[in-house]
């Protein structure tokens, strides 16, 4: 399969890889998908007090429109309020990638990640 | 050393330049270019001479007799001819076939096709190793079973099924034995004296000959019949018309040619590839074979490294010509099915790499092979969730995963 140039270019330098404590109370953490299905994304997004993320790592298992459905997710939402980070829909990452239609399961992975580190986030404040 | 590197030698393998040169002399106006079917003049009497040539090589290269060879398109149009052909010939003692999950879709899928016309197929599960248990082959025959269809080996692990101990089973029983042998002519001695096996699928092209062309053993003693699935001018002793295509007829003749000389030789010196790559992988962390080591052909490695996912590690490996078990390789999301009918988990089905080493391969290019894989499934693993889990202690079958 050929992949777009925006894709490669993620995979080979991919952003924003790494760990946070998911245990720190302005960490969010979103680990979707399952081995089985062969992509597991995890998502952490750290979380300043007027509620906009500082900070994002990720870590990915899965193919290459996996890893870089979640690099850029990374460097979208990073500067983003929570409210305007759980608006990225999977279509706007699908087209900034040019993702195949075999492929746009990567981008709603990628859309449920965020929306799941978010959720942690706000369980974790109550 | 030229890149990329080919390590897809059971996808299929470039034509050796000796059989290459052959074809070419079967072409053009000064060549053998005629109608082996006609009588009437030498153009056809010569085509007729290098068909049967090739017939003898392609018959001693199985110890046949060269009058049970049927030339095809290739193993898929064996592989149905033999099913279908015989399944119809013979339906009126029976409507059951017995085969094996792991086989190649054009067994499988000409099985399906059966199905819908009444017949009705048992698909037997292999061990974990991808061997076959002759008690369980046993167990599921029936009083109406009238084929039974077993590859000799298989195209992604590699495994040698045991075709003559099966035929001991099938011949007093007069169930039709069909073994698919795309993937062990030339690579697994075969004797078609010794093996009770009544039908066998060859290919061209994964020993150097040509894409497109294969044949069918079809015994003669005990004499096998099927119904033609190609009509027509009535060749191949009405088992397949069609004008016999020569120049692909030689180069599958050359092919096997050399392979019967060279197979020895050449199996040595695949099997000190092979183990040179697999000690490249010895001491790295959480590495599974898929398959048997033992009975196996030498050219064939397929492995998988866990927590890394076999598209993204391909992509990594640009250099490298081989396959994935990943089902993002394809279009489908499910892995290779042979790696889950050995019962593999999916996400190690979803990690395997295979390698295949061919008449071309050399050490330098599985050296450099070993480096690149190291080097990229330490990089991957730095990415994956999975590996730090696993190096955290964390027990993966432990996690409700929410399934997509
Ligand atoms: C085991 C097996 N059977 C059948 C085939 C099909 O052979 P062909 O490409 O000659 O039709 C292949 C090759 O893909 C194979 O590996």
């Amino acid at each position: 399969m050929a992949y777009s140039e925006k894709v490669l270019e993620h995979y080979e330098n991919p952003r924003n890889v790494g760990t946070m404590d998911k245990d720190d109370n302005h960490v969010g953490t979103g680990m979707v998908g399952a081995p089985a299905c062969g992509d597991v994304m995890k998502l952490q997004i750290k979380v300043n007090d007027d509620g906009v993320i500082e900070d994002a790592k990720f870590k990915t298992y899965g193919c290459g429109s996996a890893i870089a459905s979640s690099s850029l997710l990374t460097e979208w939402v990073k500067g983003k309020t929570l409210e305007e980070a759980g608006q990225i829909k999977n279509t706007e990452i699908a087209e900034e990638l040019a993702l195949p239609p075999v492929k746009i399961h990567c981008s709603v992975l990628a859309e449920d990640a965020i929306k799941a580190a978010i959720d942690d986030y706000q369980t974790k404040k109550k | 050393m030229k890149l990329p590197i080919y390590l897809d030698y059971s996808a299929t393998t470039p034509i050796d330049p000796r059989v290459a040169e052959k074809m070419i002399q079967c072409m053009t106006p000064d060549g053998n270019f005629g109608n082996p079917a006609s009588r009437s003049h030498a153009f056809g009497w010569h085509a007729e001479e290098a068909v049967e040539e090739a017939r003898k090589n392609v018959a001693a290269l199985v110890n046949c007799d060269p009058r049970e060879i049927v030339w095809t398109s290739g193993a898929t149009e064996s592989d149905n001819l033999a099913i279908k052909g015989a399944a119809q010939f013979y339906q009126k003692k029976g409507k059951h076939i017995i085969t094996c999950k792991t086989e190649h879709k054009a067994v499988l899928d000409t099985c399906r096709q059966l199905e819908r016309d009444g017949f009705e197929v048992t698909y037997l599960a292999p061990e974990t190793n991808g061997l076959i248990d002759l008690k369980k082959l046993e167990a599921a025959i029936r009083d109406d079973t009238i084929l039974i269809s077993i590859m000799h080996v298989n195209n992604e692990i590699g495994v040698i099924q045991d075709i003559e101990a099966i035929g001991e089973m099938t011949r007093p029983r007069k169930i039709i034995f069909h073994v698919d042998a795309a993937q062990s002519a030339g690579k697994v001695a075969i004797d078609l004296q010794k093996a009770k096996v009544d039908l066998m699928s060859f290919s061209a092209h994964k020993i150097y000959g040509p894409k497109g062309m294969g044949a069918l053993f079809v015994r003669r003693k005990p004499r096998i019949r099927l119904e033609a699935q190609m009509h027509g001018g009535g060749h191949e002793r009405g088992m397949r018309s069609g004008t016999l295509a020569t120049h692909q007829i030689v180069g599958m003749g050359e092919a096997f040619r050399i392979a019967k000389e060279e197979m020895a030789t050449e199996n040595e010196r695949f099997r000190a590839l092979r183990d040179r790559l697999l000690n490249g992988f010895k001491d790295m962390e959480e590495v599974y074979i898929n398959g048997d080591m033992e009975h196996r052909i030498t050219g064939n490695l397929n492995i998988s490294f866990n927590y890394v996912e076999g598209e993204s590690l391909l992509m990594a490996l640009k250099d490298l010509a081989i396959s994935s078990g990943s089902a993002c390789t394809s279009a489908s999301l499910e892995p290779s099915y042979v790696l889950r009918a050995l019962g593999r988990d999916d996400e190690l089905a979803h990690s395997s790499l295979r390698f295949t080493i061919g008449r071309f391969t050399t050490e330098e290019e599985i050296d450099y092979t070993i480096e690149q894989v190291r080097k990229n499934v330490d990089k991957l693993r730095e990415l994956s969730p999975l590996w730090d889990m696993y190096k955290d202690g964390i027990d993966l079958k432990s996690i409700q995963w929410a399934a997509h």
